[in-house]
Formats: C-alpha cells, structure tokens, sequence
C-alpha cells in the first residue's frame, strides 16, 4: 500500500451540481413491480440525476466551482492548480483541465490536467493536490471531479443501467500553517479490469461498425461496446473484502481508533454492498452518511456530494474516513482533519 | 453452525418468504421471487455471518440450500477461522 502524509491542507469548500432531470427506478419498466421493490430495496437508489443529452461532466463541474467563487473571497487569478479527475472528458484531446481553466477565467500560470479514475478519483485527487500544494510554491487548489455515467449505461442493462447518476463535483483546497494532519492509502490491482468496463473507443479496440451492435447476454441484458459492463458479483465481492481490510489496515497503522472518526464517507456504490462493509468494520449507521437514495452512483462525485449533505461539517471541526473503490480495480482511503467547511453546496444545473 | 442456522437467516433476511417454508433441499434457483438482486442478498449475509465469500462462479453451481451450506463448511475449513 502506498502511504502519503500531509500537514496544513484544508478543504474551504464543496459544491456539487447535477442535472434537473429526476430518473424514478420504480418507473423502470424492465423490471416487474416487484423487482423494482427489490431494486430499490438492495441498491437503495429511489432515483438518480440524469444529463441531458450534450451536458458534459465540464459543464457541471465548473459550475459547481462558480457557485464556490461566489460564496468564497477567492480571486481566479489565485489558483495555482485545477486536477480534473474523470472517466467522461470532453475530448480524445485535450485534456478538460485545460479547456476548464480558460472557462473558469483562471491564469495561464494555473497547472492543470486530467486524472482518469472513477469511484476512487475523489480521494486520487485530493491527495495529488495536497502532495503538489505541500511540496511547491502553490497555495490554492481546486478539484473538479464528476461523470456523466448515464451516457454509457444501456437501457436494456439491468445490472448497470439503474445505478448511476450524473454529477459535477467541485472542491476548493488551500495550504494553511495549521498543524492539522492529512494521509492517504491508495491501491490498485488491474487484474480486475474486466470488472467494470467500456471496451470500445479507446486505442485498444478502435470505433468501429461493431461497436454500435447491441450484443445479448445473460437475464435479457442487452448493450453495445460502447455501452458500460459491469459485474456485478465480481465488484461486490472485490469492495465487501478488500475496502474493509485497507480500511482496517490503514488506521491501525497511522493509531487512529475506529470511535475517533466523525464521519466514515464512503462512495456511493449501493446500499448493500456499502452497508455489509459498514457491518463488518462494525461501524454506527448514524457515522456513514448516504446521497445514493436520491442520487445512485455519481462515481467520482459521490464522496463530495454525500459531504455536502452532512450539516455537521459546516459547523466544526472533524476527522473523516473518506473511502472509494471501484473501477480499476482502485481504491484508496483518506483520513482527514479539517476545520468546519462553511461552505456546502448542491444546486441543479442552470441550463436544463 | 448448523444448517438450520443458515436457513432462519435466510428466512429472516428475505422478505418474499415465510418462516418455516425453506428446507435444505428447497432449489433457491427455481422459486418464483429469485433475481440476481437475491443472489447479492445471500452473498452479503454468508460474508457478514459467516466471513466467507462466495464467488460468482461458486454461485453458478449453487442450485439447494443444501449446496450453499456445504460450500459454506468447506470455505471455513479451508480458511481455518471456525
């Protein structure tokens, strides 16, 4: 496992935008009546945010970032770094980093670039940014991170289609004096690439007249190769077996006791699989906050929205187990002390 | 562990049956409320209950409650934790 430790990084900031558009998975006409009970039941998504088509993840996150530029006294010309970490980038080339500095009227001096992780990209994210913050002449930060999942997910998928949600994250990062402490455990095993998957569109299988074939398999589930594949079985096993042991793992080596945590926030992947963790590292339902109920998967979204949701933070200080996994396979931990966070956001995007 | 153990948690973490239907040679495969969302079901309890993880493939030979406690007392065996 890779450690890394930091001290005086604050997070002075959370916005979180997601399309207007509300997808009820008791509509979901694939299913019985009674399937979407058991549906909604086992996952406990009720409903998600759905994009419009043309909607990009840029288009959420920077405004997710202007909601924070109005409320926090940060100048644009200030931010030193903007990572941008997503799997639904605008462009092959170039990088949405790039393209989301000039429209957030940051300076050219601003370093900026893309990190391409789902579910575990928000803490990938904030621990590049704290690392890059502490080692250089830099000061302010800030971390957009979302997807726009639905895109990929068939209609006729029922074991992918009603789980995620759209979402469009933004975070503001500064370098303090303070002696607060942050650290983070990051991992990766790519045997487990085939677990959650989109095969077609990348260089190793090209576009091409096959992609856009809509392909049957097991239980009726239809979709193409540009459409996302996901294991179900193989990713609960992976997150219900290896997130609880690196979770263990990482606070009996920094000494922390599970009871001095406030919050454990998990990403959002569904409710079963999040509570047999939560179960077996025998935390208290009232220490795991959940968004997935109206929400579902946001991917790399899901660990800032379910943030913004915790009232508590706005008003003191806490110490936070933030945990995400999935796509990759990758996962990483990030324990972190920050000071209360006034400011907490989720807005629905404008233009719908 | 006995298999009537593993048969009450079912009952009690299933909601689409009655307590006291379920038998060890019931087929879990071919009663009519059966969905993959149930096979996450039973994979979550015998992880949380018994700390044993039951693979996808593992699940594709599983036909009888029977079957799943067999496979339950073999992955104990082999991981030595009971």
């Amino acid at each position: 496992m890779g450690f890394i430790d930091v001290e005086g990084i604050q997070i002075k900031g959370v916005s979180t935008v997601v399309p207007k558009q509300i997808v009820h998975n008791k509509n979901y006409e694939l299913l019985s009546l009674a399937e979407r009970e058991m549906l909604i039941k086992t996952t406990g998504i009720k409903q998600r945010r759905v994009a419009k088509k043309n909607t990009t993840t840029s288009d959420l996150a920077i405004e997710a970032a202007n909601h924070l530029f109005d409320k926090i006294d940060w100048k644009r010309s200030e931010i030193d770094l903007l990572v941008f970490v997503t799997q639904s980038r605008d462009y092959y080339l170039p990088s949405t980093a790039i393209i989301s500095q000039h429209k957030l009227g940051l300076s050219t001096n601003c370093i900026a670039f893309d990190i391409g992780l789902g579910c575990s990209g928000y803490v990938y994210g904030l621990s590049i940014i704290a690392s890059m913050l502490k080692s250089g002449n830099l000061k302010k930060a800030i971390l957009l991170a979302g997807d726009v999942s639905t895109i990929s997910c068939n209609y006729y998928d029922k074991s992918a289609y009603p789980l995620f949600g759209d979402a469009g994250s933004a975070t503001f990062i500064e370098k303090t004096n303070k002696k607060n402490k942050w650290s983070f455990d990051l991992n990766s095993d790519g045997s487990g690439e085939d677990a959650i998957k989109i095969s077609d569109g990348g260089t190793r299988n090209l576009p091409n007249e096959n992609s856009f074939i809509l392909k049957q398999f097991e239980g009726g589930i239809q979709r193409n190769g540009f459409n996302l594949a996901l294991n179900g079985i193989d990713i609960f096993n992976f997150s219900v077996t290896t997130v609880p042991q690196s979770i263990k793992n990482f606070l009996t080596i920094k000494e922390i006791d599970f009871n001095a945590i406030d919050y454990f926030i998990m990403h959002q992947a569904n409710l079963i699989m999040n509570e047999t963790i939560r179960k077996k590292l025998k935390i208290e339902p009232e220490k795991v906050p959940y968004s997935l109920v109206d929400y579902g998967n946001t991917s790399s979204a899901s660990i800032p929205l379910t943030m913004a949701l915790i009232e508590n933070l706005k008003e003191k200080t806490t110490k936070l187990l933030l945990s995400g996994f999935g796509v990759g396979l990758s996962w990483g931990n990030a324990l972190l002390e920050n000071d209360a966070i006034p400011h907490l956001l989720i807005n629905n995007y404008s233009h719908d | 562990m006995n298999i009537q153990e593993l048969i009450e948690k079912l009952e009690e973490e299933i909601e689409e049956v009655e307590k006291g239907t379920l038998t060890p040679s019931t087929n879990i495969r071919n009663i009519d409320w059966w969905s993959s969302m149930h096979a996450l079901v039973i994979i979550a309890l015998v992880d949380i209950e018994y700390n044993v993880q039951v693979s996808g493939k593992d699940l594709k030979e599983i036909q009888t409650i029977q079957d799943l406690y067999d496979l339950i007392v073999k992955k104990v065996d082999l991981d030595g934790i009971y």
